[in-house]
């Protein structure tokens, strides 16, 4: 469950190009939500998620993860319990490295693996079935490097990264928006399924509104740093593209 | 015709094996980290200087060690400029190094060069012990010894995230791990290695000298890049082969140009040429296609 109490951020305070990237934002997530967040270029979505990966700290206000207050916390340290994919699928992997060394840097996520050497035999068979889901062909690869890779494979490996240590939170940052529309489906549809089987609270951010009302339970639009919608249940069916299209301003 | 003695040769190739520590120094800052660290000229400096002194004491063994620990120290302190300070990269290591000229002096006592002509120094303790008195077979043995122990690291958790750092930073910190703490840890060991080298140097030549560090990371640049342009780049074991067997080819391609009559004053400057070179390829190989592309195109 992630809580939000009265966050603000606002950037370069005291000049004349001061801007409230946040204003005020309260909202909870309860366990298990998969939130769509929409909005305009530079209305908030990125530093909302930047305030909750810690690449920013909030001005004031707190953040809370499954109880655990986190509005201070270091970003590597946030980065234990929270899963982040970005538009760019080069800035998820490191590419000098092979598949195997990447994705046991992802499951060392979580866990105390300090000076133990080498990848093993059981994380090898482990990484081998989960790269078989992907359904790319990687499974046979773990020692090509990543840069190698073409975008959608990356981002599809990104993608393992991220949820191979259930995160108690995943953020997806238009993921899917530098892929070519067949290998964007595929990431997507992966992403739907490991979010379903493992349960994980998502937010993801899109500017497909499609996307947005379809993909979830739950969209919200963010405007000048305030949440302006906040549409679950039947208000959500209710709403249609075009409708959603012109509450951006 | 015999085109360099023996003696030369086999001088050449110790050299070669110590400056290969320097050299995988340099790999570990330039091409895992990828910075160009120059704190390295200064902590040469300060292994050697700390080798001398402990040396005059009678305990060349723990100089060495003591070397590697000082070295270990100057990275941290570049390491935590870069970071916590936000100094840029290469600026923090001209900062360290600066700096480290003062430290060394008072290392040394204040005096610019410590003679070691009559102690005794790790070559003569291993010769008494083992009773190989080749000092080629004690260098290879260290070389050997840091080079696994580098490779192993590398395989471990905390090795990938040091290469990661260097690799796409932003994925470290998403995966957890404190780059602060990855990149301060390989600028360390770079720095360590570096020392080491420099500890070996100054029980080598029997001497150290507070400049001796001058210019060193040019030429640690040109005996990596002599390396990879013979075996190329590949995985970290191999490159570690490579980087130090470059420094060995180094060495004897200078052993080499002085039987002719090379004039040494212009070492210095063809290291740095040979580095030039070498970088710069790729650029000057783009733009001759590009201006062969142009002048078929034309026709």
């Amino acid at each position: 469950m992630l809580e939000f109490k009265n966050v603000t951020k606002t950037f370069n305070i005291g000049t004349v190009n001061e801007r409230t990237a946040l204003n005020d934002i309260s909202i909870t997530l309860p366990k298990g939500d998969f939130v769509t967040l929409v909005g305009s270029n530079g209305g908030g979505k990125s530093s909302l998620m930047n305030v909750i990966s810690g690449v920013y700290l909030a001005d004031s206000g707190s953040i809370t993860l499954d109880g655990r207050d986190i509005t201070f916390l270091p970003e590597h340290k946030r980065s234990r319990d929270i899963g982040r994919l970005f538009q760019d699928p080069m800035k998820g992997t490191a590419p000098n490295m092979t598949i195997a060394e990447n994705l046991f840097l992802a499951y060392g996520r979580a866990r105390r693996l300090g000076f133990r050497i080498g990848v093993g035999k059981n994380l090898t068979s482990l990484f081998q079935e989960r790269l078989a889901l992907l359904d790319l062909g990687l499974e046979d690869r773990l020692r090509t490097k990543m840069g190698l890779l073409s975008g959608g494979q990356r981002q599809a490996i990104t993608l393992l990264m991220a949820t191979i240590c259930t995160p108690k939170l995943l953020m997806l940052d238009e993921h899917t928006a530098a892929l070519d529309p067949a290998t964007a489906d595929k990431v997507l549809k992966l992403t739907e399924a490991i979010i379903k089987e493992e349960k994980i609270t998502t937010i993801m951010i899109t500017h497909d509104m499609h996307q947005a009302l379809e993909l979830g339970n739950r969209t919200l639009m963010i405007e000048n740093g305030k949440i302006i919608q906040d549409l679950s249940g039947p208000e959500r069916e209710a709403m249609t593209v075009d409708k959603l299209v012109g509450m951006f301003k | 015709m015999q085109l360099m003695s023996f003696v030369a040769f086999i001088g050449a190739v110790e050299l070669g094996i110590i400056f290969a520590l320097l050299a995988m120094g340099i790999f570990v800052s330039y091409r895992v980290l990828g910075v160009p660290d120059l704190t390295v000229e200064g902590s040469f400096t300060s292994g050697a200087a700390v080798s001398a002194v402990f040396v005059v004491m009678g305990q060349p063994m723990l100089g060495l060690l003591m070397a590697v620990a000082a070295g270990a120290v100057a990275g941290i302190c570049t390491g935590l400029l870069q970071t916590k300070l936000r100094v840029q990269p290469i600026l923090a290591g001209i900062l360290t190094m600066t700096a480290l000229y003062s430290v060394n002096l008072h290392i040394m006592g204040g005096r610019a060069n410590i003679p070691l002509r009559r102690d005794q120094v790790i070559f003569s303790y291993f010769a008494q012990f083992t009773g190989i008195d080749r000092r080629v077979v004690l260098l290879l043995l260290v070389l050997v010894v840091v080079g696994a122990l580098l490779v192993l690291f590398f395989h471990t958790r905390t090795g990938l995230s040091v290469r990661a750092t260097g690799d796409n930073e932003e994925m470290v910190r998403a995966s957890s791990i404190n780059s602060t703490f990855t990149k301060t840890l390989g600028l360390a060991i770079a720095n360590a290695i570096a020392a080491l080298c420099g500890g070996l140097i100054a029980q080598y030549q029997g001497f150290a000298d507070i400049n001796m560090g001058v210019g060193m990371v040019v030429v640690a640049l040109a005996s990596l890049i002599i390396g990879e342009a013979i075996f190329g780049r590949r995985g970290v074991i191999w490159n570690v082969f490579a980087v130090s067997v470059g420094a060995v080819v180094y060495r004897i391609i200078i052993a080499f140009a002085l039987t002719f009559n090379f004039n040494p004053m212009n070492l210095r400057a063809v290291s740095a040429i040979i580095v030039v070179i070498a970088i710069s390829y790729p650029a000057i190989k783009n733009q001759w296609s590009l201006f062969m592309l142009k002048r078929r195109a034309k026709k």
